[in-house]
């Protein structure tokens, strides 16, 4: 493709545009490999109105510089041309870049920190191995000149969290590592100052660097996340054709819909805000909002939603209500109640640190109240809390958990799921019953081909031509399906497509049509229709068609002691064939609130509820289950409210990632267990006074090395 | 001792050289988009401007 690209003439030097440049932001998920971004980088600058492109590979997006009046479509054009479909992402989440502002400190936290461990480090082992007098004291006070800025600089996350932790008469992990930092630091200035054999700057800098780490690796999971949801979510900074007083059309954000505006909605485009159909009828896909299947008849008068598909015919739709007023925001006042119950959940290491910090601060305690006792100095007692303190802070701890879930979570990314942050994964590991929503979820969600087998050959190459010449939804349903089939397209010519009507092209001299049956109307199914000459040759039929493996993820989900349950919108007769296939008992026509309700009575009855779903509909479900996840096809709602999201047509990824789970929270148990009998070993010596520098240096590191290779073997877990 | 007063401001200055690399490719972000990064070797012809963030 490269290669290709190539080939090509490349764009003349564009004299300095007079005009100013506007940055726009586009999610393009379908990035895959080098060739692409040549491909995008270089044909998109061809466009006069792009100035550069660059192509993001890590977080799927594309970043343009542009013309301030190119139109989004005219933009959006620009990648259909190349083969990419491409997403606008508005400039809305403020949020987001924060997240990623913080991690960016992080590390450079951690580089500092690992800077200053290298460089008292090396003055360290010099003292360890013999220098004394003049020299012990000037390297010491070099790295107390090391080690004071850095403590300073790359301690802050800890003292902060801390702070905001005792403030509020609670504790947690930083607070006995923001005492012992601190204590250790104090100390070993007095030491310097003092002439004294040791100090534990080297101790205190390494304790930051690891659980920095720690920190570090918490972010980047939640960072590489994000990027993939910003990437698939397709609704954000959308909007509608509008059309203006004097007849023309103009392109307007969805934020910016006001109402009383007419928006033009074409075949096969979402609805930007809810409305009143003004003209034009159509036929409506309802699927995200309500979880029915069967598409609706809309008319003139009639009122239709924002997040709907319009998939027939043009129409033409006054708006009523923008933004925060649509249906969906209802749906998004319920979502907010439901989720207060998932940030109730403690997560594994605040719950260990709820036992383990109190357990530190008592131990260091009564060896500096017990050496005190047994009658020694008040300096001594203190120099022996403090070795307490460093060797039992929880560095293996504060590694034990991120670097586990990272491990995890990566692995998960190679096989499609993107898990939105650790708590996730461990709240996924709990869960003992799946409710599960029909329409997209256990289904497709799109139209498939469902009488394929009984078109001739010949036809299904016609079918082929004329369908990849539309970008109507049944059109792009039969394009795949036929593309898989690996037919060659029928030679056909003068195609031309009529909106509402369908596809008319000439071949052999015959007049071929794709569209609507002539018989009229047929009931509730999707069909289309090829004629040849205007006789009707074959019918197609369109059905949403379970997704290829439910069977065999349903019965392993039972394997893995999981009760899954339907909890559909659609009605009983479109829901009935699924659930028998799958033999799991199905609840039929509910409504937001009855999932609502049905997930609560599952978990009072001291269930953990593993909700997976994908529209609007689902949305407070998904927030409200204590665990939940999302198909890539989800609204953007479902995908936002979701723990994780699973990619491609199988549904398999759940089970592997319930086990995944599961199996990370074992590694992670694990690496407790590992931390608490290396304090049981450690501790002791730190009480006889034994625990010099060197041994806590050798100590702290040791442990942080074995907890991070037992989360390592999470890589091979999948395989 | 005196060989040390020359080697130690030179092994924290080599350090320092080293962080400030770091802090440097970090803001020009060139750990923005690593797996980009590892593709891009295969893209020919690459401009210059493409580069600029």
């Amino acid at each position: 493709m490269s290669a290709l690209a190539n080939l090509a003439p490349r764009p003349a030097p564009r004299p300095t545009a007079p005009t100013a440049l506007v940055e726009r932001d586009f999610a393009v998920p379908d990035i895959r490999c080098a060739g692409c971004i040549s491909k995008l980088e270089q044909g998109l600058v061809r466009d006069s109105r792009i100035h550069t492109a660059r192509v993001n590979f890590t977080e799927k997006r594309v970043h343009l510089s542009c013309a301030a009046d190119a139109q989004m479509p005219e933009l959006l054009g620009a990648f259909t041309s190349l083969g990419f479909e491409a997403h606008p992402i508005g400039d809305g989440p403020r949020e987001i870049d924060a997240d990623a502002a913080n991690s960016r400190e992080l590390l450079r936290a951690v580089a500092v920190a690992g800077f200053a461990m290298m460089n008292i480090m090396l003055l360290s082992v010099s003292v360890w191995s013999g220098a004394a007098g003049v020299t012990r004291d000037l390297f010491h006070w070099l790295s107390a000149m090391i080690a004071l800025p850095t403590i300073a600089y790359a301690g802050r996350p800890f003292f902060r969290s801390a702070w905001r932790a005792v403030s509020h008469g609670t504790t947690n992990m930083d607070v006995p590592i923001s005492i012992g930092v601190t204590l250790a630091t104090a100390l070993s200035l007095y030491e310097t100052a003092t002439h004294g054999p040791h100090a534990y700057f080297d101790s205190a800098v390494m304790l930051l660097f690891f659980l920095l780490c720690g920190r570090w690796l918490d972010s980047v999971m939640r960072d590489r996340a994000r990027g993939g949801v910003t990437a698939l979510l397709r609704n954000m900074g959308t909007g509608a054709m509008v059309f203006e007083s004097d007849g023309s059309t103009r392109w307007v954000d969805a934020t910016e819909l006001d109402p009383g505006m007419v928006m033009l909605v074409a075949a096969g485009e979402r609805l930007a805000a809810d409305g009143v159909i003004v003209a034009g009828a159509s036929r409506i896909d309802l699927s995200l909002l309500t979880g029915e299947s069967a598409p609706q008849q809309a008319a003139l008068d009639d009122v239709v939603h924002a997040g709907t598909l319009n998939l027939e015919t043009p129409i033409r739709v006054r708006v009523t209500a923008a933004g925060t007023d649509t249906a969906i925001a209802d749906i998004a006042r319920l979502m907010g109640e439901a989720s207060q119950g998932k940030s109730r959940y403690v997560r594994i290491a605040d719950r260990a640190a709820k036992l383990y910090a109190p357990a530190v601060h008592a131990l260091a305690l009564l060896a500096f109240a017990g050496w005190m006792l047994a009658g020694a100095g008040w300096h001594d007692a203190l120099l022996i809390a403090v070795a307490v303190l460093i060797i039992t802070c929880p560095c293996a701890l504060g590694l034990a958990v991120p670097a586990a879930q990272i491990v995890a979570a990566g692995a998960l990314m190679k096989v499609g799921v993107l898990i939105k942050d650790g708590s996730a994964l461990e709240r996924l590991a709990e869960v003992d019953r799946a409710l599960i929503d029909k329409t997209g979820t256990l289904t497709l969600g799109r139209p498939v081909v469902s009488n394929l087998s009984e078109i001739g050959l010949e036809h299904r190459a016609l079918l082929l031509a004329l369908a990849r010449a539309s970008r109507h939804p049944l059109s792009a349903a039969l394009t795949r399906d036929l593309g898989a089939e690996k037919i060659v397209a029928a030679d056909v010519t003068n195609v031309q497509e009529t909106p509402g009507f369908g596809v008319e092209a000439e071949w052999q001299g015959h007049v071929v049509t794709l569209g609507r049956p002539q018989s009229g109307d047929a009931g509730t199914e999707l069909v289309s229709e090829l004629a040849i000459d205007m006789h009707p040759v074959a019918t197609v039929r369109f059905a949403d068609a379970l997704r290829p493996d439910a069977v065999e993820a349903i019965a392993a989900l039972d394997r893995l002691g999981i009760d899954a349950m339907i909890l559909s919108g659609d009605r009983a007769t479109a829901v009935a064939p699924v659930a028998r296939t799958l033999g799991l008992t199905a609840m039929t026509g509910m409504s937001p609130q009855d999932k609502l309700a049905t997930i609560s009575r599952h978990s009072g009855a001291g269930h953990k509820v593993l909700m997976i779903g994908d529209g609007l509909n689902d949305g407070p479900a998904l927030a409200a289950g204590h665990a939940s996840m999302a198909p890539g096809s989800a609204s953007d709602v479902g995908k936002n409210a979701s723990d994780c999201i699973f990619m491609g047509d199988r549904l398999m990824p759940v089970v592997d990632t319930i086990r995944m789970a599961r199996r990370t929270q074992a590694i992670v148990r694990q690496n407790f267990a590992l931390a608490i009998g290396y304090n049981v070993v450690a501790v002791p010596l730190a009480f006889a006074g034994l625990v010099t520098p060197l041994v806590a240096a050798l100590a702290m590191s040791g442990s942080s090395l074995i907890v991070v290779s037992n989360a390592l073997r999470l890589k091979r877990a999948l395989k | 001792m005196n060989g040390l007063l020359v080697l130690i401001p030179i092994a924290l200055l080599l350090g320092l050289l080293g962080l400030a690399a770091f802090f440097w490719s970090l803001k020009r972000g060139q750990f923005d988009d690593m797996d980009g990064a590892a593709l891009r070797i295969f893209v020919d012809d690459e401009e210059d401007k493409a580069v600029q963030p």
